[in-house]
């Protein structure tokens, strides 16, 4: 692999760009792998990364239906925090918001890591109280927020109305540390490392089928013919249900379709990220200049990747209240990702009955942020069999009631 | 924007007058059932690609619940009936079964 940096640019400068190469191989598929990682979004890369980074095991391929990142990885609004209530939540994407500090380097990757700050808002009394709990439960964890006055909150964020006719601003939380990254350079990021490390990264390629022998998994089946393995790790978001029926056990998860929009490119106006829970809307705004819009789930099962119109009109509503001035702003394009939700709205990491298998799903809503903690844990369940961050994120806990209450993953009531 | 039909009151009207509330004949276990029975009911979901029964209830309407039958890769409706029923009814699966001729119920 050729390293990226400023004197590989004067370089090609001079010789008409002639001497970049693939970021990464197209591999072929092989007979065998130690382990095998399907789907090659964010979270699938990331595994597959820190098996190799952190455990050496480079015998992998990560299988991948469409192409390269093309399915919720390229489909969110990359907001990155974690200022989340409950422990174990905290812990992982606390991990996850760290590596996202280092990644560029880490990968030899620009994935524009930009730390401006999140600020969720309290627009009812009831926020206010729930806030200022979880600043005290992230004081305890070791994630940085505060709890700001609705004076702060307009300093930070100049063009919000907080005196809104319906939801007047009572303050917020703030983790001044949180931000946004470019989506995609994450998995092409992850991508490129993996390859040179000497991966596959396999795209084109969809499972049809899971081969076990005695309750241990021995391959899976494929468009591109049959491929061994001794692990199998499964990081497909919206499609975990599918594939989980192909290998003989149920997942408590449901697909539904979460939508997003930007508006066209505007000057700089917000350099913040702002979350609205009460209201239904996130909105921050990207580098080009549009204002990256995201709201709230459709009620009902759905793999169509497209959403309900009236939502997009009731996240748009509440956001032109909040913020006046995009009131005559025209959207440039609108699509939906399909999320995984489970009971209890946490992922779920976890062995699988079937010896061998270890599913990464459940994400839901917010998965984005999590890339490279999930990659991380996941990558240390798969290779030693259990991880620290992973132990309370086990599918079993559905059975023995230790759930992980997080009904405001995605900065939305459910 | 699904149109809906609600077989209660006989209102056909856009699903915002309407609430999806998940998928629909969940054999219901409580009290004495085992652990997997229990657990089944509570989380466990078919949640498959294609056909897919589900209840909903006409929430801004006459308030009541019914059953549909919908396709989760098209969105289309084949059907909605009453919710006092264990299964669907048989002209609801032969409506599925001239739209969709390779479906085959989930076990």
């Amino acid at each position: 692999m050729k390293k990226y940096s400023v004197f590989a640019v004067a370089r090609e400068a001079m010789r008409h760009h002639t001497g970049w190469t693939r970021a990464w191989r197209d591999a072929q598929p092989k007979k065998r792998y130690d382990a095998i990682i399907i789907g090659a979004g964010g979270h699938g890369l990331a595994t597959a990364y820190y098996l190799g980074k952190n455990f050496g095991i480079t015998n992998v391929a990560i299988l991948e239906k469409g192409w390269l990142g093309g399915g919720n990885t390229g489909r969110n609004t990359t907001i990155i925090r974690s200022n989340y209530l409950q422990d174990p939540s905290a812990a992982i994407y606390e991990k996850s918001r760290s590596l996202y500090e280092t990644m560029s380097q880490d990968l030899n990757y620009n994935v524009m890591f930009s730390p401006r700050g999140v600020i969720m808002l309290a627009q009812t009394e009831h926020e206010v109280r729930g806030y200022k709990r979880t600043a005290h439960a992230n004081a305890l964890q070791g994630v940085t927020t505060e709890w700001i006055t609705p004076a702060r909150v307009k300093e930070l964020c100049p063009i919000m109305n907080i005196d809104g006719p319906r939801y007047p601003v009572l303050g917020g939380l703030w983790q001044a540390r949180g931000g946004t990254a470019r989506h995609d350079a994450v998995a092409w990021g992850y991508a490129r490392a993996c390859s040179d490390m000497g991966m596959d990264v396999i795209q084109k390629c969809e499972v049809t089928g899971i081969r076990a022998e005695g309750g241990k998994v021995v391959g899976v089946s494929t468009n591109r013919g049959d491929i061994d393995c001794d692990k199998l790790g499964m990081v497909v978001a919206g499609h975990s249900g599918h594939l989980a029926d192909m290998a003989g056990f149920r997942l408590p998860v449901e697909s539904v379709a979460l939508q997003a929009l930007v508006s066209e490119p505007i000057k700089p106006c917000m350099d913040i990220v702002v979350m609205a829970n009460t209201v239904h809307g996130y909105m921050s705004q990207s580098d080009k200049g549009e204002m990256v819009i995201g709201g709230g789930t459709d009620g009902y099962n759905n793999y169509t990747q497209r959403g309900s119109f009236h939502h997009i009109e009731e996240t748009v509503r509440a956001l032109v209240e909040t913020f006046p001035m995009i009131s005559r702003l025209k959207m440039l394009r609108q699509w939906g990702g399909i999320v995984d939700v489970t009971g209890d709205r946490s992922p779920i990491l976890s062995k699988t009955p079937v010896d061998g298998i270890f599913i990464n799903c459940g994400w839901g809503t917010g998965g984005f942020k999590a890339i490279p903690g999930s990659g991380w844990a996941m990558a240390e369940l798969m290779a030693k069999g259990r991880s620290p961050l992973t132990d309370a994120f086990g599918m079993e806990r559905f059975r023995e009631g230790r759930f992980i209450d997080e009904s405001v993953a995605a900065g939305v009531a459910h | 924007m699904l149109n809906i039909h609600c077989p209660n009151c006989g209102v056909t009207a856009e699903e915002t007058e309407f609430h999806a509330h998940g998928e629909a004949h969940l054999t219901r276990f409580g009290p004495g059932a085992s652990d997997d029975d229990f657990e089944s009911y509570l989380f466990m979901r078919a949640n498959p690609k294609g056909v897919h029964f589900e209840r909903w209830r006409h929430q801004n309407g006459c308030g009541k619940w019914f059953h549909m039958a919908r396709c989760t890769m098209t969105l289309e409706i084949f059907g909605t009936y009453s919710a006092q029923t264990t299964e669907p009814p048989q002209d609801i699966l032969d409506r599925i079964r001239a739209r969709r001729p390779d479906w085959n119920p989930h076990p």
